[in-house]
C-alpha cells in the first residue's frame, strides 16, 4: 500500500511541475476550478487583440510567451543554457538577414522571424565581419586614393581593427541595453502590449548591422556622392526596420517621447555609419597637391587639404 | 544466512574470470611508465606526432588521427613563428603599422577559442581541444605562404611581386579553409553546416590579410 501511495505522490509532482510550467493549460482535475475561468479570460481578451495581430505576426502572443518561458529553463551557468540562444539553423539566419535588409511594410521584424528564438549568433558574427570589413575596405579605399602619389608609403594601419572592434561592438550591445532599460522604464509608466526581451533587441540591433557591410564593400569607390548615396540608402533601409520594431512599443505613450524614442534610434545609427565613413575612410578627391612640411622630429607629415 | 538459503544462480549465466597471482617483477620491457626512457625517445615520440599531423594537414584527407590524439605543440609552433615573421613592418608612427606579435597571438588564439565555442554552442560533437588543434595546425598553409612572401619581397616589392603574393595567398588560404572544413565538417549538425564553416572562413581571412599586406621596411 505504501507503494501505491508513493506512486500517487509522485504523479502529483509530475502534474505539478507540467502546471507549473504551462498554466494555462486546460486541465480538467476535480480540485481546481480556477483553472477554467482563466482560459474564458484569455480567449474574451483576443477579439481586442486583432487590430495588433498584423503588426504582432501571430495571434497567440501569450503562448509564444510561455515558450520563451520553457526554453531558458536551464540554470545560467550550465552550458545548455548558452546553448539555448545558438538555436538557429542556416535557412534560420539567412532568412532573418533578408528581413532585415528588405523591410515589409507592416510586419514587425521581431514578431515575424524572431518569434521567441532570439539568437546571439547572428549579432555576433555580424558584427566580427563589420569590423573586419571596415578596416578592410578602409585601408583598401586609402591605398587606392594614395596610389599615385610619389610619397605616399603604404602602412597596414591595424590599430584601427581594435577601434573599429570597440566601437561596434559597443553600439550593439549598449545601445540595445539603454533602449531596453528605456522601455521597461516607460512599461512601468504605460502599459504597452508589445514589450520585447533585452535578447530580442540585440538581434534586432545586431541583424540591422547586416546592411552596412556590403556597403562598407562600396565605399572603397573613391567618390563622395557615392558614399553619401550608400549611407542614406542603407539608413533608410535598416532603418525603416528599426523603426517598424519599436514604434508598437512606444506608440501608446506620449506622442512627444515615443517621436523622440524613434528618432533618437535612427539618430545613433546615422552616427554610426557617418562616423565610420568619418574615419576609416579618407576623403578622396584632393584636387591641391598636398605640400610636405618636415615636422620636428625629423619624420615627414603630410598634410591634407579637404 | 538462512536467508539466502534459497538464491540459486541459474544455470544460464556463465560465470568466467580471471585469477592471477603476480610472480616476480616486471621486466623492463613490459613496463608501461615512461619515466626511465632516454629524454631522446620522449622528445622524438611528440616530434613524429606533430610531424605526422603536418603531413596530415598538407594532404587532407578524412582521417581521425589529428582528432583523436590532440596536442597544441604544432599550433603554438606555428603561432610563433607566423607572428615573428610579422614583425619587422614598417610603419611611420607605431600606430599606423602591422600587428604587434601579442596582437597576432591574440588573434589567432582567441580566434580559435570563439570559432569553437561557436562551433559547440551551435551543436557540434567535436571537444574543446580538438578543434583548437584543428584550427591551429591548418594555419601550417598560411605559415608557408609568408614565408613565401618574405622570401619574394627580399628580390623586390613591386607590382609583379604584390601579384606573385596576392597568388601565393589567396590559395594558401584556400587550402587551409578547405583543410579545417574538412576535418570539422563532420562534428557538426548537418543543417548548420554554413554557420560553422564561415567563421573559419573568416577567421582565415584575416590571417590572409595581414600576411598579405606586410611591407618590409
Amino acid at each position: 500500500i505504501t507503494c501505491l501511495v508513493m506512486y500517487l505522490f509522485a504523479e502529483f509532482d509530475d502534474a505539478a511541475n507540467l502546471l507549473a510550467a504551462n498554466p494555462d493549460a486546460t486541465t480538467i482535475s476535480i480540485d481546481e476550478p480556477v483553472e477554467i475561468p482563466k482560459n474564458q479570460h484569455s480567449r474574451l481578451q483576443e477579439p481586442g487583440r486583432e487590430e495588433d495581430d498584423e503588426l504582432l505576426g501571430t495571434d497567440d502572443s501569450d503562448k509564444t510567451e510561455l515558450l520563451a518561458g520553457q526554453k531558458k529553463s536551464a540554470p545560467f551557468w550550465t552550458f545548455e543554457y548558452y546553448q539555448t540562444f545558438f538555436d538557429v539553423d542556416t535557412y534560420q539566419v539567412l532568412d532573418r538577414i533578408k528581413g532585415s535588409v528588405f523591410p515589409v511594410p507592416g510586419k514587425n521584424f521581431v514578431r515575424l522571424y524572431i518569434r521567441s528564438n532570439p539568437d546571439l549568433y547572428g549579432p555576433f558574427w555580424i558584427c566580427a565581419t563589420l569590423v573586419f570589413t571596415i578596416a578592410v575596405s578602409g585601408n583598401l579605399s586609402n591605398f587606392f586614393i594614395h596610389l599615385g602619389k610619389p610619397t605616399y608609403h603604404y602602412v597596414p594601419e591595424f590599430r584601427k581593427v581594435s577601434i573599429a572592434a570597440t566601437t561596434i561592438y559597443a553600439y550593439a550591445w549598449l545601445v540595445p541595453l539603454a533602449l531596453w532599460g528605456f522601455l521597461m522604464w516607460r512599461n512601468s509608466k504605460v502599459m504597452n502590449i508589445v514589450s520585447y526581451s533585452f535578447l530580442e533587441i540585440v538581434c534586432v540591433y545586431g541583424y540591422s548591422l547586416f546592411i552596412y557591410i556590403p556597403t562598407a564593400i562600396l565605399w572603397i569607390i573613391p567618390q563622395k556622392v557615392v558614399r553619401w548615396v550608400l549611407v542614406v540608402f542603407s539608413l533608410c533601409l535598416s532603418g525603416s526596420v528599426l523603426v517598424m520594431t519599436f514604434w508598437p512599443a512606444v506608440r501608446d505613450d506620449n506622442r512627444r517621447i515615443a517621436v523622440a524614442t524613434v528618432a533618437t534610434i535612427l539618430l545613433l545609427h546615422a552616427l554610426l555609419a557617418v562616423g565610420c565613413l568619418a574615419y576609416f575612410f579618407d576623403a578622396p578627391e584632393l584636387d591641391i597637391p598636398a605640400p610636405i612640411i618636415p615636422a620636428h622630429n625629423g619624420t615627414t607629415v603630410i598634410t591634407k587639404s579637404h | 544466512f538462512p536467508g539466502l538459503a534459497d538464491v540459486s544462480i541459474s544455470q544460464d549465466i556463465p560465470v568466467e574470470g580471471e585469477i592471477t597471482v603476480p610472480v616476480g617483477s616486471h621486466s623492463p620491457d613490459e613496463d608501461y611508465s615512461t619515466l626511465d626512457e632516454p629524454v631522446k625517445d620522449t622528445i622524438m615520440r611528440d616530434l613524429k606526432a606533430v610531424g605526422k599531423k603536418f603531413v596530415h594537414v598538407m594532404y587532407p584527407r578524412k582521417s581521425s588521427a589529428l582528432l583523436r590524439d590532440w596536442d597544441l605543440w604544432g599550433p603554438l609552433v606555428l603561432c610563433v613563428s607566423l607572428a615573428l615573421m610579422l614583425q619587422g613592418g614598417s610603419a611611420d608612427s607605431k600606430d599606423d603599422g602591422g600587428p604587434q606579435f601579442a596582437e597576432v597571438f591574440v588573434i589567432i588564439w582567441f580566434g580559435a577559442v570563439v570559432i569553437t565555442l561557436n562551433s559547440k554552442l551551435l551543436g557540434g560533437t567535436i571537444s574543446f581541444f580538438q578543434s583548437l588543434c584543428v584550427l591551429g595546425y591548418c594555419v601550417l598553409p598560411l605559415t608557408v605562404a609568408m614565408l613565401v612572401c618574405r622570401l619574394v619581397l627580399l628580390v623586390g616589392a613591386g607590382t609583379v611581386s604584390f601579384i606573385i603574393r596576392l597568388i601565393v595567398v589567396g590559395a594558401m588560404f584556400g587550402w587551409s579553409t578547405l583543410a579545417s572544413t574538412a576535418f570539422l565538417a563532420d562534428s557538426q549538425p548537418p543543417n548548420r553546416k554554413a554557420l560553422v564553416v564561415y567563421p573559419i572562413f573568416l577567421f582565415y581571412f584575416v590571417i590572409s590579410w595581414m600576411i598579405l599586406t606586410f611591407t618590409p621596411q
